[in-house]
């Protein structure tokens, strides 16, 4: 079997002498392993690092087999961001929880097409951190967990949305949420599509604490995994 | 196809970093071959450094003494810190001759893949040293890589406001390398950070 697929690395370990087990965010065939040969070795070390985009070729005998991959470059994300220490915390963390939420072999499209977008914002953009939020958002929504901010769960009301039940993932109007204030969690404004784009250090932590918490209930939780440390020190960074 | 103790030295040697298997049983083969010139000084030598060889208390290097050569060389500059991942990377910032003053080996960098975070490093120990004072600058000799530098943002921000200056490695275009064959992410690095020709 052989197939061809623009992929994202998520992750490169060392295997044996000189090979690595090489684990992509493929685009049509989801979070997917293979043996690099040589992928322990120098010439590969810049291509393995977490975020770039590569073209991915694997072989195996039977599909569910490992399998061995060969690497083209097709994008260096990583290098452009080495010096900005918010994208790359944005950056690790987006992988990894690719790596710990995703199930292998999952063919998440949009997923991918969004990873390319949030490179590009944290690239290039002032607002990444807003695309980071997004990004969970979709992730959520991908993995079948995701949130209803289109109208008040309590009123059906569409106007004046401000909390999100963490029961049942729907947004709540601010007179809805009156009495139940403490118990809901915070709906940040740039997550209401019809509103101006535009959000502070709060309203990140307020987003990253919303997305956060449906991520912990629905994909980390029930697989025993905690939230991995790297997403942890990225959302420290917006509520001190 | 070998006797039980021979596997398990094999399997030992494989374990070192470069040589898997087959290396290992190359290895074994070349200490078995030369016993009294190789294999027996080995031991001997092998035992002694079990024995003698420790972390230095103050920067975490490897020496014989609690505090190493480095540490205790009043020649050196106090008030340069330079970070390292490792005891292999302090070794080859020696190894250049450009560095006159004091180390901190860090035993690792921040990993999301190994589940490596602060604690498991020797951070606090830097922050100890730095407000002990006499440090002026600490320069963070991390790798290129995503881990080495969220490990070095990480140390910078853990080192503001200690009024000493924080200053990380170049990266770009190696000596003797061709930019035909550089990689992508290497050239843009280079490019983004260039600076005006003298002269």
């Amino acid at each position: 079997m052989q197939w061809t697929d623009p992929g994202i690395v998520l992750s490169a370990r060392r295997h044996g002498e000189s090979a690595a087990i090489v684990e992509l965010l493929t685009e049509a065939h989801g979070r997917h392993a293979g043996l690099v040969r040589g992928g322990a070795g120098k010439r590969l070390a810049a291509v393995l690092q977490p975020g770039n985009r590569v073209s991915a070729t694997w072989r195996g005998r039977l599909p569910e087999h490992l399998g061995q991959l060969s690497l083209e470059p097709a994008g260096a994300t990583a290098a452009g961001l080495l010096d900005a220490a918010g994208p790359l915390a944005g950056l690790a963390s987006a992988v990894a929880l690719l790596r710990v939420a995703l199930p292998e072999r999952e063919p998440h499209p949009r997923l991918f097409a969004a990873f390319g977008d949030l490179a590009a914002a944290l690239a290039a953009d002032a607002d990444w951190p807003m695309a980071y939020v997004r990004f969970e958002l979709l992730l959520l929504a991908e993995l079948g967990f995701g949130l209803d901010l289109t109208r008040c769960a309590a009123t059906g009301s569409t106007e004046d949305l401000t909390h999100v039940s963490p029961v049942s993932g729907r947004a709540v109007s601010a007179a809805a949420a009156r009495a139940y204030r403490d118990r809901l969690l915070p709906l940040p404004a740039f997550l209401l599509g019809s509103q101006a784009a535009s959000a502070d250090a709060a309203a990140i932590a307020d987003g990253l604490a919303l997305t956060g918490h449906f991520l912990n209930r629905h994909a980390l939780a029930p697989q025993a995994r905690a939230e991995p440390a790297a997403r942890r020190r990225f959302a420290a960074r917006f509520s001190r | 196809m070998f006797g039980t103790e021979i596997e398990r030295l094999i399997q030992l040697l494989s374990r070192l970093p470069g040589l898997g298997p087959r290396s290992g049983r190359r290895a074994a083969l070349a200490l078995l071959k030369r016993k009294e010139t190789l294999l027996l000084p080995l031991l001997e030598q092998l035992g002694r450094v079990a024995e003698s060889i420790r972390s230095c208390r103050i920067c975490g290097n490897l020496d014989s003494a609690e505090t190493c050569a480095i540490c205790r060389d009043p020649a050196r500059e106090n008030h340069s810190l330079c970070v390292v991942e490792d005891v292999a990377d302090l070794w080859a910032i020696e190894r250049s001759g450009a560095f006159k003053g004091r180390y901190h080996v860090l035993g690792g960098t921040l990993s999301a893949l190994d589940g490596v975070g602060p604690d498991e490093l020797s951070i606090g120990q830097l922050v100890a040293r730095v407000k002990a004072g006499g440090v002026e600058e600490v320069i963070l000799a991390l790798n290129a890589t995503v881990d080495g530098q969220t490990t070095a943002h990480y140390l910078s921000e853990r080192l503001q406001g200690l009024g000493i200056g924080v200053s990380r490695l170049a990266h770009g275009v190696p000596i003797g390398g061709e930019l035909d064959y550089l990689d992508d992410g290497t050239l843009a690095t280079a490019l983004k950070a260039r600076r005006p020709a003298a002269g």
